[in-house]
């Protein structure tokens, strides 16, 4: 069979598995469509969170961005893991004993105040946009290779199929298909990596091959790719930071907070049976988020050094790279690559008209590499790779059965699929819950808020598809800006409201806007204004990273710094919550007498 | 809040003091700021600070929640506020 029908077969017969479950359990009431009737097990939604949490930035974006960067990389590794520490600690009990289904929810109840939640809204909306611009990013790369089409025509076809997905199930029809969908997106980014981990170190398990030797050498598969890219005038792989060490600081401070208090996982530990359940829920959730984070290291480190072992055979043979032998003749180049330069996203172009390909960095610092470059009589670095290719190109890099291709396939469009219907459910909560019912329109029927609700996320998906168009940076960068709005805007004032009984609105409400406006106006700079591109203002901020070299990704931890600084001084000169608000903090802070939530109000 | 109350937050808040400090040191005392030193000691073929920033902490993560959640669970049967 082709590779071409394989990856028909594979994507289709997962979609037909995951609507399958979609109809077997359909939402009936509004409590079923947001938290599956609180239901599920502590196991089962850790499955679904980990299917909710590891999107497209995580399974298609994150290893080909650290086989970019490096040790640096990392920052990505222990943020989007490190937050869940913060979450089971800090939030998750709480908020599931509080036993409300929506964030804005526990804002507004919590800050007695309708303008509290109303604010609450508007900082998940944007964090859940700005996310979802992210997916389509990457959804567009998965449909781009498997119909051989750009990537602009892979987010259209996307669009349409994330809409009848998400409109299909509520909260427990997703559940159950999460669970599947994880089963498919972990195998298929483990099974890939074990092939490859066998092949270069012989070692099945890529998290310890990562760490063997080369097989048929002695010298380890790190070391050998810090001479390799050190040869070529790249950072040295296994200590290159992420800008700077204060950078990567805050970077990864931005994405282990904003993973605390990004509103669609939050809202998975509302759908847990008891306090003690959320609290394990969390630790099974990283349990098998970790399967995927601890191998994407070995991805990320084996891709690299495939990927320039291809173009410079060379490597191989352990001969001088800068020699005319030691890269690829271009027309002699493998299948794979002809395969993805339809889509745009790899791109050859003969500078020395050699027609041979250059994979090096042209604007190394190293001042060896510099100047064996020039006496080999190379003009630039000739092949741009995009980062998100890395990982659904690596089974066809590596030159993989074609059922692994297929699997790879199947398993980022299930990444990309769950997390877009997830952040479409906190979107529609926020929306048709939240705002219409909450605040403007509180005698609509329960049939009129699910339709408000789908509504909204048809909206939302318009929306994230057109700025999908022309995104603000890779998959797993643009997410990381998501990272940062919630980190800034919603996490400290939910954890305010639990560990400050004297915590009033007038705070919560000026530190969350705070936050939202310091970090958007950072971000905004760098990346235009709503991400149109062409709106930049680098120069009223002084160029670019102006503030201490922190990029837009890291700048969340700061925004929540501000949040948290002025939230205090707003509380300090306002007057206390009410008597029963302090009450219901103390009431929040035990276990006993948790019950299933309700979505009244 | 009574006595019993007020013994609880603050047993609660030590316990969620010291997982935050190992939380802390792991990430980034470990996996950043002295990841350059810890990079001379090696972990077979790793270098260790490298390890500990790409897929030591990550195991750390996991031991700590269920620490806590198992320690938690104890908090609260000792002053009688558990789930029945």
């Amino acid at each position: 069979m082709d590779l071409q029908t394989t990856i028909y077969l594979f994507v289709g017969g997962s979609f037909a598995l995951y609507i399958g479950i979609a109809i077997w359990a359909r939402a009936g009431s509004t409590s079923d469509f947001y938290a599956a009737g609180g239901q599920v097990p502590p196991v089962m939604n850790g499955m679904a969170t980990a299917a909710d949490w590891m999107s497209a930035a995580s399974f298609i974006s994150m290893a080909g961005l650290i086989a970019n960067m490096g040790y640096g990389g990392g920052l990505f590794l222990m943020g989007w893991t490190g937050g869940y520490v913060l979450l089971a600690m800090l939030l998750a009990p709480y908020l599931r004993k509080f036993g409300k289904f929506t964030v804005p929810q526990f804002i507004g109840d919590r800050f007695y105040s309708k303008s509290a939640s109303t604010v609450a809204v508007v900082c998940l909306l944007t964090a859940s946009l700005t996310y979802i611009i992210g997916q389509m990013t990457g959804v567009g790369v998965a449909f781009s290779r498997f119909l051989g089409v750009s990537s602009d025509t892979g987010i259209y076809v996307g669009q349409a199929i994330v809409f009848v997905y998400a409109v299909f199930g509520g909260m427990k029809g997703i559940t159950y298909t999460q669970v599947a969908q994880y089963l498919v997106l972990i195998s298929a980014y483990i099974i890939p990596a074990i092939f490859i981990s066998l092949q270069l170190t012989g070692m099945p398990i890529p998290q310890l091959g990562l760490g063997s030797t080369m097989s048929g050498t002695d010298i380890s598969l790190l070391a050998r790719l810090d001479q390799v890219v050190t040869e070529l005038g790249f950072g040295k792989y296994t200590t290159t930071t992420a800008g700077s060490t204060l950078n990567m600081f805050v970077y990864t401070m931005s994405l282990m907070i904003g993973t605390a208090g990004l509103p669609h996982v939050i809202m998975r530990f509302f759908t847990v049976p008891t306090v003690a359940a959320a609290r394990s829920s969390a630790g099974w959730a990283l349990v098998f988020i970790a399967l995927l984070y601890t191998t994407a290291p070995a991805v990320a480190a084996m891709a690299r050094y495939n990927l320039n072992a291809t173009v410079t055979p060379g490597i191989k043979t352990n001969a001088d790279l800068y020699l005319p032998a030691s890269n690829l003749v271009y027309e002699e180049r493998p299948d794979w690559m002809k395969r993805w330069e339809k889509t745009g996203l790899i791109k050859w172009q003969d500078k020395n008209a050699d027609g041979r390909i250059q994979y090096y960095d042209d604007k190394s610092k190293n001042p060896e590499a510099k100047a064996r470059a020039e006496a080999a009589g190379w003009k630039g670095n000739e092949l741009t790779v995009n980062a998100d290719i890395i990982v659904l190109a690596n089974p066809e890099i590596a030159l993989l059965p074609n059922w692994v291709i297929a699997l790879v396939a199947a398993g980022g469009l299930a990444a990309a699929l769950s997390t877009a219907a997830g952040l479409l459910m906190a979107i529609s909560a926020a929306i048709s819950h939240d705002l219409v019912k909450g605040v403007f329109m509180p005698n609509i029927s329960e049939k009129q808020e699910l339709l408000a609700g789908k509504i909204s996320m048809a909206v939302a998906i318009v929306i994230a598809g057109y700025l999908g168009l022309n995104p603000p940076g890779f998959a797993a960068g643009t997410v990381a800006l998501a990272f940062g709005i919630a980190a800034s805007s919603l996490f400290p004032a939910i954890m305010m409201g639990i560990f400050s009984k004297k915590m009033n609105k007038e705070g919560a409400m000026a530190g969350m806007l705070a936050g939202l406006f310091v970090t958007l106006f950072y971000v905004f700079a760098h990346k235009g204004i709503f991400f149109i591109k062409g709106t930049e203002y680098l120069d009223l901020i002084g160029g670019a990273n102006s503030f201490f070299g922190i990029t837009p990704e890291a700048f969340g931890a700061v925004g929540a710094l501000v949040n948290f600084i002025v939230a205090f001084l707003v509380d300090k000169v306002t007057k206390e919550p009410p008597a029963h608000i302090q009450a219901m903090v103390e009431a929040v802070r035990v276990p006993r007498g948790s019950k299933l939530v309700d979505g009244a109000h | 809040m009574d006595d019993s109350g007020k013994a609880y937050w603050s047993a609660t808040l030590r316990l969620l003091g010291w997982i935050m400090a190992a939380w802390f040191a792991i990430t980034f005392l470990g996996g950043i700021i002295f990841a350059p030193q810890l990079n001379s000691f090696h972990l077979g073929g790793y270098p260790l600070g490298f390890w500990i920033a790409q897929q030591g902490s990550i195991y750390a993560y996991i031991a700590m929640i269920f620490i806590y959640a198992k320690l938690m669970g104890n908090i609260d049967r000792r002053f009688d506020v558990h789930e029945k």
